[in-house]
């Protein structure tokens, strides 16, 4: 499997990733040389194995459901790289 | 003071509580070590001062009232790896893009040891997000090894490591996603423990792959090293992967077992790890190993774990899958770097990820959504978790029906030149194809300092156990210790 610049350009979008025009040679270089690696697995036979889904075989956790208080608004606006009338402001949408 | 910066975890107890010297003194001696070495070495990334004296004077004050009551660790300092959340102090993953991010909360095991009064020193280095094999992906520099700073020493915990190889520490915490903790552990001569997947809660641990993210300590020395386990193991409801198990009094099984032989003890001897590829110090210094382990009683026996050569494969799928979940939560929205750049919402995101992130965290994203992408989850990661069931199926057999404990190499070589492997991203990974199989099956493995190879390096062993056998790899452990004459703390003043 080797990815053209098209597909890794395509990969960047779903990633939300800017990629450079020249960033993208060796961004594709080194996905397709790991991409051909990663390709050995397909000679192994797991025809009827079950896929790991928890390392301990665990299904589910649960725990009582208690009301807890929310993080304090101040520590999450200390944070936050803009942020008016408890709200996050992004650049305009429509 | 500066011999205090060499001492053991039980000799600052009992100094602490015989009034030898107080935790503020403590304090005070690893904050000097600290100032006087980190500009070389690049181990921490903050430095907590005024935080620590103050919790230092807290925790006199405990010791003063509740003498040999008080928690072990009362008074003891530590240094805790930049990706655990510590409350009011930046924490950054090693990250531009979390760079000035002042978690809310801790970490729950920075809170346990908050709980005990333990002191935190500092926040320490890493590769980015914690990816990485020789801390060189961190956005802030490399961490320079103190056997020999021109070499790595071995990542993603590099910080951590060299932190309690220098004497600027006697304890710290690290994660363990693929071998962050073991193989650094190894190219710096110091112990370190990757507990069972769900050992420890990962609750306000920054997250890379959360099916395999795992914190663990590091230490000089075996019984060091369960006190820190000690504090931190336990079941969390904040974490729905920890387990809800009994948690062994570590540091009382190693009394238990001081001075014993190892007879009962069966180590398996897996054939897949001793590779034309490892070098041959490592290859002489894990037999040399192996004979020891024999001569104090352990029977050793041949085992096969066939599926080891798949699992760099595996992993280099399952962990790059999560990582690009886990990391779809930095868009400049909420926290962390936002791009001035970005006229559109869209531009927000994707320049602010672009100009965020480093290189080694975006081609792990880009791969991480190419095998989840549309068309391709059954090619990639549904086959990865098939082949996964089968590493885990191969440890299963092993420990059910051969042996107690694995030993086997940590890592193919000892440090390596800073810049070696920084043009090959497969190079670097090989670097860990020795402890990724265990973290895919979730098992618990440590690293044991155990001798020098040629130049001088550092080598350790490799131990590895079934689900929940930290006692049995701490009692191997301690056996090889004191077998041995490893000086861990030739760095550290």
């Amino acid at each position: 499997m080797t990815l053209t610049d098209k597909e890794v350009l395509h990969v960047a979008r779903l990633a939300q990733l800017e990629l450079s025009e020249e960033d993208l040679p060796r961004m594709q270089g080194e996905i397709n040389e790991i991409l051909n690696h990663v390709e050995r697995l397909q000679k192994v036979s797991s025809l009827g194995v079950v896929p790991t889904l928890h390392v301990h075989g665990e299904i589910n956790a649960f725990r009582d459901d208690i009301i807890r208080d929310s993080i304090p608004l101040e520590k999450i606006e200390m944070n936050a790289p803009d942020f008016r009338a408890c709200c996050f402001r992004v650049p305009r949408i429509i | 003071m500066s011999e205090l910066t060499r001492l053991s975890v039980d000799e600052m107890r009992t100094g602490l509580l015989t009034g030898a010297f107080t935790a503020l003194d403590l304090t005070d001696a690893h904050l000097k070590r600290i100032d006087a070495t980190n500009e070389q070495f690049n181990s921490f990334l903050t430095i907590c001062a005024d935080k620590a004296r103050e919790q230092a004077r807290v925790a006199d004050e405990r010791i003063r009232k509740e003498g040999s009551q008080s928690p072990a660790l009362c008074g003891i300092p530590i240094a805790i790896k930049d990706m655990l959340l510590t409350d009011g102090v930046e924490t950054t993953a090693a990250s531009k893009i979390l760079k000035g991010f002042i978690p809310p909360y801790d970490a729950t095991p920075v809170a346990k040891l908050k709980e005990r009064d333990s002191i935190i020193l500092g926040k320490t280095n890493q590769d980015e997000f914690a990816m990485g094999s020789s801390n060189e992906n961190s956005a802030f520099g490399p961490v320079r090894n103190p056997w020999d700073p021109s070499r790595v020493p071995g990542g993603s915990s590099g910080g951590s490591v060299v932190a309690v190889a220098l004497g600027q520490a006697p304890l710290s915490l690290g994660t363990d996603t693929g071998g962050s903790i073991r193989q650094p552990a190894s190219l710096t001569g110091v112990f370190g423990m990757k507990p069972t997947y769900g050992r420890v809660s990962r609750y306000g641990v920054i997250a890379f792959a959360s099916s395999l993210d795992q914190v663990g300590p590091f230490a000089r020395s075996t019984v060091d090293l369960a006190y820190a386990l000690d504090a931190i193991c336990g079941y969390d409801s904040n974490d729905s992967t920890s387990m809800k198990r009994e948690v062994p009094a570590f540091r009382e099984e190693l009394r238990k077992w001081e001075g014993k032989s190892l007879e009962g003890i069966r180590v398996g001897v897996p054939k897949e790890y001793f590779i034309d590829g490892n070098e041959p110090d490592v290859q002489a210094a894990t037999q040399e190993s192996l004979k020891t382990l024999e001569k104090l009683g352990a029977k050793l026996v041949d085992i096969s774990l066939p599926h080891t050569e798949h699992a760099l494969e595996v992993y280099y799928i399952i962990a790059p899958a999560e990582a690009s979940s886990n990391l779809s939560r930095y868009d400049g929205v909420r926290y962390g770097y936002r791009s001035p750049n970005a006229k559109t919402l869209s531009e927000l995101y994707s320049k602010t990820r672009a100009e965020g992130f480093g290189r080694e965290v975006k081609r792990r994203i880009m791969i991480g959504t190419y095998v989840l992408s549309a068309g391709y989850y059954d090619a990639y990661y549904r086959k990865a978790q098939e082949v996964r069931t089968l590493i885990i199926d191969d440890f299963k057999a092993a420990f059910n029906n051969h042996c107690d404990v694995i030993a086997a190499p940590v890592s193919p070589t000892t440090a390596f030149k800073i810049g070696e492997k920084a043009q090959s991203p497969l190079a670097m990974y090989l670097a860990d194809v020795f402890t990724i199989p265990a973290s895919l099956a979730g098992l618990p493995g440590m690293s044991v300092p155990t001798t020098l190879d040629r130049n001088g390096l550092p080598i350790g062993l490799q131990l590895l156990g079934a689900p929940f056998t930290e006692s049995t790899l701490l009692r191997v452990s301690q056996a090889l210790e004191h077998a041995g004459n490893f000086d861990t703390r030739r760095n550290c003043s």
